[in-house]
């Protein structure tokens, strides 16, 4: 997992990032409160809150794969030149070699000659609603937003989701392999969101990308104002918003120190250190002033993200991404300059007062000032096809004269998002040593025409168009006059 | 849109108004009529019409020419349900002008009153060969929403090409939820409200005599359902549940109603039944989640297998803002499985047909207006932009 690292003098975290004791264990809540941290009797080490606990761990588990040697495929590995005539050895769930004609297949892989099509790393959505959000739409299963208070901080996503929703295959039949799964937008604060394999499970934690950090829900804009101000309380302006994130931050950060404080002193064989309470909503914010957790903060106008910017700044904090980032092309120089990605569209513009100046170029205005430009969905129609909706952002780039190629709208897609979520050591380009996720395409991904015909997840061939039957099929369409496979 | 036009290079010098003799020439032509695609075409425009369609036909005397060797033309693009022109900025309710809530005005409501030229969306739209578009009421208190608009996207002070085209009512869980909650009442209460028309119809002295029972509806409603029930206006219910599609196809049979189907996600599962009686849909090839218990059976294979089955198919794809994405939308209907000149006949042809305006739009023919738009290539592919969008024989700025 790529840890941010909090520049900040002082406060040693060697006793803290051991994490030698499982920490909230919540195997039955102890009578008359939540789980703590275990302290072992005579150990010097606690384990801070925020960190998600063993009990919250993933438990994917690759599907069944054997070794698959694709070849003749136009290759875009999202790291560098395509590969005209491109192979690749998938093996153990990893990416095993990626070459040109040269590379040769082992005698014990199964061979895939892919002539005439090509070949991606998995598509990764790095905001979508899936499972929270599911179809059918109906009020018992939408669990997107916890919209009882501007500062839910400490729901997470991931308690929500629902693994039967169908939108998962529809995703997957349109290459989707990762998915960062959040809650929405209602509130300043609206959860933890997680990142998911998009494969068939039991369980969210079954679906859980080992190792990836687990993200923080922000929201700025019309949204928390609106809907609070409604209610007649704050937020009803975007200064009231503003507030909202700064008094939350700064309990964050006493919270934090506090622990940080008791863990010293256990450290030192304090025996009359006393254990701050627990607070899950401060535990969630503690871990992003940590450097744990991803701040992921719906944004549309300019001024507000640089508001945004000041704020992260002023509490000591990184923002990973802004997402819709509607008007990123007017500051695309400042998100570069930042670091952080924005997670965008290709074309939804008016819908909102905030969102009146989107333009088509937004992605490629990012892309062209050095930046992270990452299209997302946010949508589970457009999930499916966010292939087009990348060469539609690549197209408009083109139509204002920038040069814009496969190799660099293929990076909006899926290394990109892959950095939005802090996973991009592990997957989102077809480089040796990297997760085997991978989309053989009919053809050139950027056509409308073009469809995925196999997916794989840690080398597991998870969707066959040519086998529709053996496809993943979520419980709730069994039975359903009318409900397929993946179409 | 601003920024757009900012950043956008102008490729095209503007032209004049409607008075401009131009001539493209060189072009793979998709006349949508019985002409078929002409290669190497030469298509005349002059004073707002379309004067001649001709393979390697010469370009008189004082005609602008545009070379389009290498490039695709096709009529103006149609989208049959939108709220172009009288949406601004959806969340802002004063901008938009689509439904109301009034039980006085059901089916009388019209969009046309509302429809403002000067909208953002109309240039933003237009640039991507969008020329024409249904402006289609949305419900209010009842599940008869009122009657909608044929509109152009061009310039000038007027986009109205035909008004109050057709009556739009909405049956399934939305018509329940606006009729007291059951899809049962929901019949009842479009029944009542067409048998009170049809006896208004008939008992017009008396009414205003104040010598009649009263009815359901008050007089503006009554008067708008008039032309509906007998037969000379088409009414568009929204349904996409297969039962829901066979009790409007029912209901149609019963009273003798010009019927259009619209939505209808599971229609391909009662296709030949839609076939059978003759209506024609308005749908979106691209929605395929089971989004409600109405769509279930909703597929990417819709649209395909409707066109098999013999339905008549106009794309329509709700969004105003991105009314220009119908493109998008047949490009992927056609992946799965819709052959590409039917995909482009959906946005074209068969909305031209479907709407009563054949004889003036809808296919590349001597007389009809000049709405034609000469591609880089193929228009179904999101990555092909327009050169250059006549509506009306008029070339839009880009």
């Amino acid at each position: 997992m790529t840890r941010v690292l909090r520049k900040t003098a002082a406060r040693s975290f060697l006793l803290l990032a051991g994490a030698l004791f499982s920490a909230c264990s919540t195997t039955g809540a102890p009578a008359g409160g939540a789980a703590e941290p275990k302290i072992e009797s005579g150990s010097r080490s606690v384990t801070m809150p925020w960190r998600e606990g063993d009990a919250w761990a993933s438990t994917y588990r690759p599907l069944p794969s054997t070794a698959v040697f694709i070849t003749n495929a136009t290759v875009l590995t999202a790291a560098g030149e395509r590969i005209p005539q491109g192979r690749i050895l998938l093996r153990d769930g990893a990416i095993a070699a990626v070459g040109d004609a040269t590379l040769e297949a082992p005698a014990d892989a199964t061979v895939l000659d892919a002539s005439g099509k090509w070949v991606t790393p998995g598509v990764i959505d790095a905001h979508s609603h899936l499972g929270v959000y599911p179809s059918p739409g109906v009020e018992g299963l939408s669990n997107g937003n916890e919209m009882t208070d501007p500062n839910t901080a400490e729901v997470w996503a991931e308690h929500a989701v629902w693994p039967q929703d169908p939108q998962f295959p529809l995703a997957l039949a349109g290459g989707v392999t990762t998915i960062q799964i959040l809650p929405g937008s209602a509130n300043l604060f609206g959860g933890r969101g997680v990142t998911v394999k998009n494969v068939p499970a039991r369980s969210a934690y079954a679906m859980k990308f080992p190792g990836a950090p687990q993200a923080l829900k922000m929201a700025c804009g019309e949204n928390p104002m609106r809907l609070y101000g409604g209610r007649n309380r704050a937020p009803s302006t975007r200064m009231g918003n503003v507030a909202g994130y700064r008094a939350a931050w700064l309990k964050a950060d006493k919270y934090r120190r506090d622990w940080q404080e008791y863990a010293e002193k256990v450290g030192r064989g304090d025996g009359e250190a006393k254990k701050p309470e627990r607070d899950l909503e401060l535990d969630t914010l503690a871990g992003v002033l940590a450097g744990d957790i991803l701040v992921q903060n719906h944004c549309y106008r300019a001024d507000e993200m640089i508001t945004m910017i000041d704020v992260a700044k002023e509490m000591g904090y990184r923002i990973a991404a802004f997402h819709h980032a509607v008007e990123a092309y007017k500051i695309a120089d400042v998100l570069a300059k930042e670091t952080i990605c924005a997670d965008v569209w290709a074309d939804w513009w008016g819908f909102k007062m905030e969102a009146f100046d989107g333009i088509r170029e937004n992605a490629a205005l990012v892309h062209k000032a050095g930046g992270c430009a990452v299209i997302h969905s946010d949508d589970a129609e457009g999930i499916q096809r966010l292939n087009q909706e990348a060469a539609k952002a690549m197209a408009a780039g083109n139509e204002m004269g920038m040069n814009l190629r496969e190799e660099d709208a293929i990076r909006w897609i899926t290394i990109n998002p892959a950095k939005s979520a802090g996973i991009a050591e592990k997957t989102g380009s077809l480089e040796k040593g990297k997760m085997a996720d991978v989309v053989i395409w009919s053809g050139n991904p950027f056509s409308v025409y073009s469809r995925p015909e196999k997916v794989f997840i840690d080398g597991a061939l998870v969707f066959d168009r040519d086998d529709p039957g053996k496809n993943p099929a979520t419980d709730f369409s069994v039975g359903l006059a009318g409900a397929g496979v993946t179409r | 849109m601003r920024a757009v036009a900012i950043l956008i290079a102008c490729a095209f010098a503007l032209a004049p108004a409607r008075a401009e003799t131009i001539a493209i020439t060189g072009a793979r032509i998709h006349t949508m009529g019985p002409r078929g695609t002409i290669e190497n075409g030469t298509l005349v425009i002059r004073d707002g019409k379309i004067e001649s369609v001709a393979a390697g036909g010469g370009v008189p005397a004082g005609a602008r020419r545009i070379d389009a060797t290498g490039k695709i033309v096709t009529p103006g693009l149609f989208n049959s349900r939108t709220s172009l022109g009288i949406v601004e900025v959806s969340a802002v309710e004063g901008t938009g002008d689509a439904s109301v809530e009034d039980d006085r005005i059901t089916a009388a409501f019209d969009v046309a009153y509302a429809i403002n030229p000067r909208s953002t969306l109309i240039p933003v739209n237009r640039v991507d060969g969008l020329t024409r578009a249904i402006v289609a009421p949305q419900p209010g208190e009842s599940l008869i929403a009122g009657e909608g608009a044929v509109i152009h996207l061009g310039t000038g002070d007027d986009l109205l090409v035909a008004r109050r085209v057709a009556m739009f009512a909405v049956l399934g869980e939305r018509g329940a939820g606006l009729s007291g909650g059951a899809r049962g009442a929901a019949i009842l209460r479009l029944r009542e409200a067409l048998q009170d028309a049809a006896d208004y119809a008939a008992n017009r002295r008396a009414f205003d005599a104040g010598e009649r029972r009263p009815y359901a509806l008050s007089r503006l409603d009554l008067e708008a359902l008039v032309p509906v029930v007998r037969g000379e206006r088409p009414i568009v219910i929204h349904v996409n549940r297969a039962s829901d599609i066979e009790s409007a196809l029912g209901l149609a049979r019963e009273l003798g109603l010009r019927l259009i189907l619209s939505g209808v996600d599971e229609g391909w599962m009662v296709a030949e039944k839609i076939a059978a009686a003759g209506v024609p849909v308005l749908m979106n090839p691209m929605n395929n989640l089971p989004s409600s218990f109405e769509t279930i059976g909703a597929t990417l294979e819709n649209a395909a297998r409707l066109r098999r089955a013999g339905v008549t198919v106009a794309f329509a794809t709700g969004d105003s803002h991105n009314a220009r994405n119908i493109r998008q939308a047949a490009g992927n209907a056609v992946a799965y499985g819709m052959p590409w000149e039917e995909a482009l006949a959906a946005m074209t042809s068969v909305p031209a047909r479907i709407w009563g305006i054949a004889e003036s739009y809808g296919t590349l023919e001597p007389g009809k207006d000049a709405d034609v738009v000469i591609w880089r290539g193929d228009p179904l592919e999101p990555t092909t932009f327009a050169d250059a969008v006549f509506i009306r024989g008029e070339q839009m700025p880009m």
